[in-house]
């Protein structure tokens, strides 16, 4: 019988690497996406990434492609200059939630709002994982962290911020749809935004965002199949799925 | 270009767009806003790009963005705007970035005002950012050395891989003066892409990755000891001064920038009643130049550091010369500057007049 061959790892991914994520983490499938749309576009040797500060910090051990490190929340000014200096590349940031929408919500606001001709992959877990699970601007109200251990209290902390949708409401972003990694039926789905994001940025139309809303069974304090269940059930919900922009 | 008289910021911009900076990131801020207004009217003129950051935040990262394509790229502010930079100043100098920064310095501390000084001479020679890094810190006292050392720092920041600072103060900027501003030679000097980003192909598919991320410590170290060798390379090959009347010269005014020009007046009035009075003047603030001060006449019987701060260049001159002579201080703060009738006032109490 010969033998058929259903699936390999991403050309873009370096060759004899495993990722440090931890079990069930939502960050090794986004990068995966990121992986076969760069692959797929044919872009490798044009891409350069800017990389977040967070669990992702060290996406360029995975990543076969240029790289650039960012400060916190810092790389859509980051990729600003890149692609200032480098139009005819290809570059794209991979963020955090408490890198995007907490220290660095000045950065993605005014990028978004230069309609900057760049891609972005927002890893939105409700949590700062990397620092071992505090409250994150996008934690849900009642949901517990280290810094908020009776669950988030929204008149201490305010509400989560819905990214998508405040960044939608600006002018010049042309591309912002909310995703999942939650479950096979929408990872196809997530495929499909994070390619178009990109092509997005090949026929030059603007700035594409792309929230992939991913779990982070560690700080959530529960199992990976537990921690997909609470991600469709609980986070869902709060963060619907959609895309809140277009380019007609 | 022949001598055109120009105001200090806009030399320092032209001088840039004439040593091939093309990329301009920066946000508002007195005394140096004709350095972006500058920018964002002529950059477009030669191909360059001007972007007005939302932040110095921004701006600077901005800069380790651009800096990492390897092409000729530069911001400018003034000094609680270069606090702000300090994080991302670390990040381009862990990173291994080529940029130029200008500080057109005014008073602090806090907002302070927006009149000249020179108080961030430890801020901008020690550190401000996180870690073991040091970047050069260019000074100068006229205009047309203001344009000299413009280009000279965006050579450096290519040889070296290193951020360069031009530190000027407000009076620096905002003066006019007949300067010369030619095409530096190395004005088209192309990306390097051994490592620079957006070279991928070019390099036969092997990526690059710019970063200050270690996790363990075995590389970190590395990385440092690597960066270590770099700025004692630095240190050898670059240290510039400027030595005036200083063979015979009993009192030795240390002075850079502003108070070095007003210093080298009272010099010339001291010289005029037959007083021994010289200048050391640094041009590097860092690397400092400290083989200069070990080559110091034998006449020498005092050092007189002038800044307009509260002294923050003293120290380096004690440890330079080994606190071999008695080093005293006379400056001005808040936006004022020793007047040359000041100086000369303390160089004869020095002398015993
Ligand atoms: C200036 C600065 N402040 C704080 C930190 C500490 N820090 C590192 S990662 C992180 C949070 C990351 O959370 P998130 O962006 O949600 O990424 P995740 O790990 O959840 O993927 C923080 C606060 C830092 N590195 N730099
Ligand atoms: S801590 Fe959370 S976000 Fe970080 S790798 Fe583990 S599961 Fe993923
Ligand atoms: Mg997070």
């Amino acid at each position: 019988m010969s033998e058929v061959k259903v699936y390999e790892r991403p050309k873009s991914w370096m060759p004899n690497v495993s990722s440090h994520y931890c079990p069930g983490c939502g960050h090794g499938i986004a990068h995966r996406l990121v992986c076969e749309a760069i692959d797929e576009l044919g872009i490798q040797n044009d891409t350069i990434g800017v990389a977040p500060v967070g669990c992702a910090a060290m996406i360029y051990d995975y990543m076969d492609t240029d790289y650039c490190e960012a400060p916190h929340g810092r790389a859509p000014a980051v990729a600003t200059g890149l692609k200032t200096v480098r139009p005819d590349k290809i570059v794209y940031t991979y963020q955090g939630d408490g890198d995007l929408a907490s220290i660095g919500m000045g950065e993605i606001i005014h990028a978004a709002n230069r309609g900057q001709n760049i891609t972005v992959i927002f890893i939105n877990n409700a949590i700062y994982g990397m620092t071992g699970g505090q409250m994150a601007p996008t934690t849900l109200i009642g949901q517990r962290a280290s810094t908020c251990p009776l669950g988030r209290d929204v008149k201490l902390n305010g509400y989560p911020i819905r990214v998508s949708e405040l960044l939608a409401a600006l002018p010049a972003p042309g591309y912002v749809t909310r995703v999942t990694v939650a479950q096979p039926k929408y990872i196809i789905k997530a495929k499909q935004a994070v390619k178009q994001a990109f092509q997005n940025q090949l026929d030059g139309k603007g700035f594409s965002l792309v929230e992939i809303l991913s779990s982070c069974p560690t700080n959530w304090g529960m199992r990976p199949v537990e921690a997909f269940d609470w991600l469709v059930n609980t986070m869902m919900p709060y963060y619907p799925l959609g895309t809140f922009k277009d380019f007609d | 270009m022949g001598r055109v008289l120009m105001k200090g910021t806009e030399a320092i911009a032209e001088a840039a767009i004439q040593a091939g900076c093309k990329y301009f990131f920066g946000y508002p801020i007195t005394p140096q806003n004709e350095i972006p207004e500058y920018m964002s009217a002529h950059l477009p003129e030669v191909g360059g790009v001007y972007v007005q950051a939302e932040s110095e935040v921004a701006s600077i990262n901005m800069v380790l963005g651009g800096g990492a394509t390897g092409y000729r790229v530069m911001t400018s502010s003034s000094s609680p705007g270069i606090s702000l930079m300090s994080e991302g100043i670390s990040y381009v100098a862990g990173c291994e970035i080529p940029a130029v920064i200008v500080n057109v310095m005014r008073a602090g501390p806090g907002l302070g005002g927006i009149l000249p000084g020179q108080a961030d001479y430890l801020q901008s020679t020690k550190g401000g950012g996180n870690g073991d890094y040091n970047l050069f810190v260019l000074a100068r006292s006229t205009l047309q050395e203001c344009v000299d050392l413009t280009q000279l720092a965006f050579d450096l920041a290519q040889k070296y891989r290193n951020p360069v600072m031009v530190a000027a103060d407000g009076f620096m900027g905002q003066m006019m003066e007949a300067v010369e501003i030619k095409p530096s030679p190395s004005k088209d000097q192309p990306a390097d892409p051994s490592w620079a980003l957006g070279f991928m192909g070019e390099r036969g598919g092997k990526r690059s990755h710019l970063h200050s991320l270690f996790l363990s410590p075995e590389p970190l170290e590395e990385h440092n000891r690597k960066l270590q060798k770099k700025y004692q390379a630095m240190k050898d090959a670059e240290q510039r001064c400027e030595c005036y009347m200083m063979d015979d010269a009993e009192v030795l005014i240390a002075a850079y920038g502003t108070t070095a020009r007003i210093s080298r007046s009272a010099v010339n009035n001291l010289r005029a009643e037959g007083l021994k009075v010289g200048m050391i003047r640094p041009i590097t603030l860092w690397p400092y130049p400290y083989e200069a001060f070990k080559k110091l006449p034998s006449t020498v019987k005092h050092i007189l550091v002038s800044e307009m701060n509260a002294g923050q260049m003293v120290d380096d001159v004690k440890v330079a010369t080994g606190c071999k002579y008695p080093v005293s201080f006379y400056g001005r703060m808040g936006g004022f500057a020793p007047s040359v009738g000041e100086i000369e006032n303390e160089c004869r109490r020095i002398l015993g007049l």
